[in-house]
């Protein structure tokens, strides 16, 4: 069994090699597409035609598209991608100093809307029609809703603006706070290696907000695919089969149906997340959260081909990651998918 | 683990499409509803949405584009039932104009991403092999991008205009369809009722779309309802970035994009109202989704 | 059981990514100590994007380093505004890191003497040395700073000459009035050249990397934290030598994106200081227990509509009349500007009657008017073109554009508004200078109104972004430019330059943008040219 699995595991990921040679390709394209020349952008307000020049032959724009794209693939193959125009520093550090933010943020409010839509679906499922399932049913869907920025903003002014109970929105930590010192980057992990209590807490009262406005959003997918595939599992025959040879009603649920009904809700988590991470920009620019997607946004908009590729690369790894450890576990929970057929 | 295996890998389970009979849907069709009130609520909801579409530009009290610098910022009063914003434009009317506008770019880029997806999907799924391998290299490709900034970058380098807006929706969106309907097909191909259609004579595409494609319909659907209200969101919030229609067409996203501004100031009608509106759509599809789900879930049927 | 474990996966999944982004170096982390009598927490919407103006692509908000960080030769002195609030004072340069300077008899040389006793951050002295390596970068680099130095005559590090530790002599290539002023601006600020050059290489003689994100120089505060996008932190320099060391200890400036957040952090009393409010939450926020906005007026500065002379009807000056006055200034300014700022439309007279620049262009809403011009130019029947925006200054342009767009349409223009994005407006507007109708935000650093013309009027300079150009201005521009303004042929010129663009309007103006800024138990706010916030005569109260 091992060595097929571990087969099965390297095969996958020479699969995704293609996937990231297509998103170095497509996000090389997508910028070079873009309009606007960062030359003049970054020459600066009162730059004159040769300085324009200048800053174009410095940045390479002045080569040919092949020969650039040469220059960054190359670049690429030593672990280098490049310097942002508009942070002045390397790409790698400014998404090392960016994504935990990020990643901290969607983490703990993918926890706190699986934690509520996983249950929220399978009480609906196993009542279909009650008034429960409606109810979850408007809930959910009213929460997905909602433009997230539009959510934010209201949660803003309601909590912080009007009540005056939720913190300042100023991104991860007040300024009253001592940063805890960086051993991964998520502050809440770091506060309390620190052992420093009140800097988690002052963390952790800065994420409530942002996490509820996107565990809000994220409830209905969650939710709706787990009342749909556990409805699914629960009328299926092995079901049947087992209610028939007597298993306990808990045991049939929670055991067999649920199992059953784990693919998909797996697959809409790991869509989900990929989903949350990139969208999450807007609620970032809302927050003042220091994240990876503001951070895409403003070198997008400024055409800073480094700090987008760089980006766009850093999330497809993430995503690729991601995808392998849910194919993995779908032939754990599935096998009737294999690789074989790939 | 092994127990969990031979409980699933259970070659008999029966995905069988039950054969339409005449009248069947009907009666279906008032089972499902008498057994969902919800979704008879959504009809009703969807009925208003598709008048306002239609109707729209006629029951519009004012022109929404006609400014008023004299009446800016009004709150909601008999004269202007939505208030009016900074430009004195009446909120009410432009809210109503900009359903047409919104059902037709998530309308479109749904249908797009739908019919597409699941083409590929369908192929890749069925056929395998080479094919089936560099189609999912695509959709993987699509999918590791992050979608948001995926769609602000086509957007950003073809023009914000409406089409792109519709273009940059729809790929973003096609390898959810196609991989859902992949793993459906992928599963069902070779399931006892495929091989009996195929002996039965049916060329491989008739057992394709006839017989394992209907299959992947209902967790489709589910995908469909949920993207209809995406795909509106996903507009919006292009708009918030500043990469919506061109001003001044009314459009959802826009206003409330342009309206949160106004929100701390006290002048929450500019945001509130077309926020609603939006939010009644979305709403709207995923309601309907879920009782579509119901009425051609083959299962329910039984 | 197996959600959990899955779950697990998906943690584990987090842990690999978290490692090998720890395993990257530690970044700079200074904790920014609690709140107390002397911090000021400032909010901005804008991001700084490097410590270092000489930079490539350095942005606008990030000057504000150079102010607080550095110490020019030179400074503006400050004057107080009929409102009571405090403005640079354009006309008297004042000492800075200079005790004195002495013009040459020729106005060919300036010697500037610097102070005794002056000290960088690390208690190194100032030095003659150190004003020309710092001369020489901004004179050197190419991009904005060299463009600036050039506005004042400084092209060459030849022109910049050690005599001994303490003087400095400028050779000057021809003798202009901008030199002194432009000594004041931000760019040619004094670096630190022992701490610089420890860290140039040979590919990086003049320290980019380093002073990116290390500051050497000598001001009033010291950096001493900065998180791009979060946080900048400024403490005091206790020893500054080049004036009154400040009153306060510490300044927080966080960026936050959001203005609505912005403005509730004011009201709330959470920050001290909302620097660049946006027009609207100035205006409503002026009545606020509390809270004092400082609006003020942007010196030499215009918001205009520009068409451009490459756009076949423009070509005609009676359509661009036309369109002055086809424009709804009155409702314009309300509505985009909510009436901060000051009106440019309306004039009384066709010729000025004196020099002040910005002033009021001889124009009004009067669409009669603008039909009968159009019909004269033989536009009866109107033209279609597009209005060009920028995505970014999306705040007032977008209501502006409506309202235009509106009133052309009454007159037979068919206008269709086109956004575009930030980078690309800067090449289509300036650069390629493509768009047929669009606003236009120009305004000048140094004073004067022939600077003004030098860059928004002269044939294919950057900000001439309607491709106008008519010999006269040409000629007058070029010699009012370097003339003294006590000159007597100065104003008769520039008056007739006046008059000019008003008859022939390529920019029509809309009116004068204003900044505001609100805050909450602070004194000794300061308005500047570079419209950026200096911090050192901040005082909280």
């Amino acid at each position: 069994m091992m060595p097929g699995r571990l087969k099965t595991i390297l095969l996958r990921i020479s699969q995704s090699i293609p996937v990231l040679i297509g998103v170095v390709i497509v996000s090389f394209v997508l910028t070079r597409a873009l309009p606007g020349d960062p030359a003049v952008y970054f020459a600066g307000a009162a730059a004159d035609e040769n300085s324009i020049a200048e800053v174009r032959a410095q940045l390479g724009l002045d080569k040919s598209l092949p020969e650039q794209f040469l220059v960054y693939v190359s670049d690429l193959m030593r672990g280098n991608l490049g310097q942002s125009l508009s942070t002045g520093q390397p790409v790698t550090q400014d998404l090392a100093q960016r994504l935990p933010a990020s990643l901290e943020l969607t983490l703990i409010a993918l926890i706190l809307s699986c934690s509520i839509a996983i249950p929220l679906g399978i009480l609906a499922a196993t009542r279909p029609g009650s008034w429960i399932d409606h109810l979850c049913r408007v809930l959910v869907t009213a929460g997905v809703s909602m433009p997230t920025f539009f959510t934010g903003i209201v949660l803003i002014y309601i909590f912080y603006y009007l009540l005056g109970i939720a913190p300042s929105p100023l991104g991860r930590l007040d300024f009253i706070y001592i940063e805890p010192d960086r051993v991964t980057g998520f502050y809440l992990i770091d506060a309390a290696i620190a052992g420093d209590l009140e800097t988690w807490w002052g963390a952790a009262k800065q994420l409530i907000l942002p996490s509820i406005t996107l565990a809000l959003f994220t409830l209905a997918p969650l939710a709706r695919m787990t009342r749909a595939s556990m409805l699914s599992a629960l009328s299926s025959d092995f079901i049947r089969t087992a209610r028939s040879a007597g298993l306990t009603e808990g045991s049939i649920r929670y055991t067999y149906a649920f199992r059953n009904a784990l693919l998909p809700v797996i697959t809409t988590l790991g869509m989900v997340f990929s989903f949350t991470l990139g969208a999450n920009v807007l609620v970032e620019k809302v927050f003042a959260w220091p994240g990876i997607g503001s951070y895409a946004v403003e070198a997008l908009v400024v055409s800073d081909y480094a700090a987008v590729q760089g980006f766009v690369l850093a999330m497809a790894l993430l995503f690729v990651g991601l995808n392998l450890i849910i194919d993995l576990t779908y032939t754990a929970i599935d096998p009737r998918i294999g690789f074989a057929s790939r | 683990m092994t127990d969990f295996i031979s409980s699933t890998a259970n070659p008999t389970e029966p995905d069988v499409l039950v054969e339409r009979t005449s009248g069947g849907f009907f009666d279906h069709l008032i089972y499902v509803l008498r057994g969902n009130p919800i979704t008879l609520i959504a009809f009703g909801m969807f009925a208003i949405l598709v008048i306002a579409a239609i109707f729209g530009p006629l029951l519009a009290p004012y022109d929404p584009a006609v400014s008023n610098v004299s009446i800016a910022l009004q709150a909601p009063s008999w004269q202007h039932w939505f208030g009016t914003d900074n430009l004195g434009r009446d909120v009410f009317s432009r809210v109503l104009i900009a359903t047409r506008l919104d059902l037709l770019i998530s309308v479109a880029a749904v249908a797009l991403s739908f019919v597409i997806g699941s083409m590929l999907g369908a192929i890749a799924g069925y056929w395998g092999g080479w094919l089936d391998s560099i189609l999912n290299r695509l959709f993987d490709t699509i999918m590791a991008f992050p979608l948001f900034v995926l769609a602000m970058g086509i957007v950003a380098a073809l023009g914000n205009t409406v089409e792109n807006i519709v273009y940059a929706t729809a790929v973003i969106n096609i390898p959810f369809y196609a991989r859902l309907v992949r793993a459906e097909v992928n599963i069902r191909r070779d399931a006892g009722f495929a091989l009996a259609a195929k002996l039965a004579g049916n060329s491989d595409i008739r057992v394709l779309a006839f017989h394992i494609y209907p299959n992947a319909l209902p967790p489709m659907m589910v995908q469909v309802s949920l993207n209809l209200g995406w795909a509106i969101l996903n507009a919006a919030g292009l708009s918030f970035i500043g990469l919506g229609v061109r001003p001044p067409t009314a459009e959802w996203g826009i206003m409330v994009a342009e309206g949160a501004n106004f929100i701390v100031s006290g002048e929450w009608w500019l945001a509130v109202f077309p926020g609603l509106a939006l939010m009644f759509a979305v709403f709207t599809f995923n309601l309907l989704g879920d009782g579509l789900r119901d009425l051609v879930d083959p299962r329910r049927r039984t | 059981m197996t959600f959990k474990s899955s779950r697990r996966d998906f943690l584990k999944a987090g842990t690999a990514t978290m490692l090998s982004a720890s395993m990257l170096p530690f970044l700079k982390s200074l904790p920014a100590s609690a709140a107390g009598n002397d911090v000021i927490v400032a909010v901005t919407g804008q991001t700084i994007n490097s410590l270092d103006i000489h930079r490539t692509g350095t942005n606008r908000p990030s000057y504000q380093v150079a102010v607080n960080v550095y110490d020019r030769l030179v400074s503006f002195g400050t004057k107080t505004l009929p409102d009571g609030g405090l403005s640079y004072d354009y006309s008297v340069i004042v000492p800075e890191a200079a005790e004195s300077w002495e013009f040459a008899d020729d106005n060919m040389s300036i010697v500037f003497k610097l102070r005794p006793g002056g000290k960088f951050h690390d208690g190194s002295p100032i030095t003659a040395q150190d004003v020309k390596w710092s001369f020489d970068r901004a004179v050197s680099v190419g991009g904005f700073p060299t463009v600036q130095m050039k506005a004042g005559a400084l092209e060459k590090p030849e022109q910049f000459e050690v005599i001994d530790d303490l003087t400095f002599k400028v050779h000057l290539l021809r003798p202009s009035k901008l030199t002194l002023p432009d000594l004041a601006v931000p760019v040619p600020m004094i670096i630190n050249s022992k701490v610089a050059l420890e860290h140039a290489t040979d590919e990086d003689p003049w320290a980019m990397e380093y002073l990116h994100k290390t500051p050497a120089g000598s001001g009033a505060f010291k950096v001493v934290a900065w998180k791009q996008g979060e946080q900048l932190v400024y403490e005091r320099n206790d020893d500054w030598t080049s004036g009154p060391v400040p009153a306060v200890k510490r300044v927080v400036l966080r960026e936050v994106p959001s203005p609505a957040t912005r403005r509730a952090l004011l009201e709330r009393g959470d920050v001290q200081m909302s620097f660049n409010m946006p027009n609207k939450d100035a205006k409503e926020l002026s009545d606020a227990d509390g809270i004092t906005i400082n609006t003020t007026p942007i010196e030499n500065a215009i918001y205009c509509l520009c068409p451009n002379l490459n756009f076949e009807p423009f070509k005609d000056k009676r359509v661009r009349q036309a369109v002055a006055f086809a424009i709804p200034y009155a409702d314009v300014f309300q509505t985009a500007a909510y009436g901060r700022g000051a009106p440019m439309w309306g004039g009384e007279n066709s010729v000025p009657t004196d020099i002040a620049w910005p002033q009021k262009f001889p124009y009004q809403t009067d669409l009669d008017k603008a039909k009968a011009l159009l019909e004269e130019a033989g536009y009866g029947a109107g033209f279609k073109v597009p209005l060009s925006i920028s995505l970014s200054q999306a705040d007032w342009m977008e209501p502006t554009a409506l309202l235009i767009q509106e009133n052309l349409a009454k007159i037979g223009i068919e206008a269709e508004i086109e956004k575009i994005p930030g980078a690309n407006w800067r090449t289509a507007a300036l650069v390629e200078k493509r768009l047929p109708l669009h606003l236009d935000t120009f305004g000048g650093w140094l004073n004067y109104p022939c600077y003004y013309f030098f860059w928004a009027y002269l044939e294919g300079h950057l900000f001439n972004s309607s491709n106008y150009r008519n010999e006269e201005i040409e000629t007058l521009t070029a010699e009012t430019l370097n003339m003294p303004v006590e000159d007597p042929e100065y104003a008769p010129k520039i008056k007739r330059m006046i008059e000019i663009v008003w008859d022939e309007v390529p920019r029509i103006a809309l009116w004068q943008p204003a900044l505001n800024v609100g805050t909450r138990s602070i004194e000794g706010y300061e308005y500047w040219f570079h419209r950026q916030l200096d911090i050192r005569g901040l005082k909280k109260v």
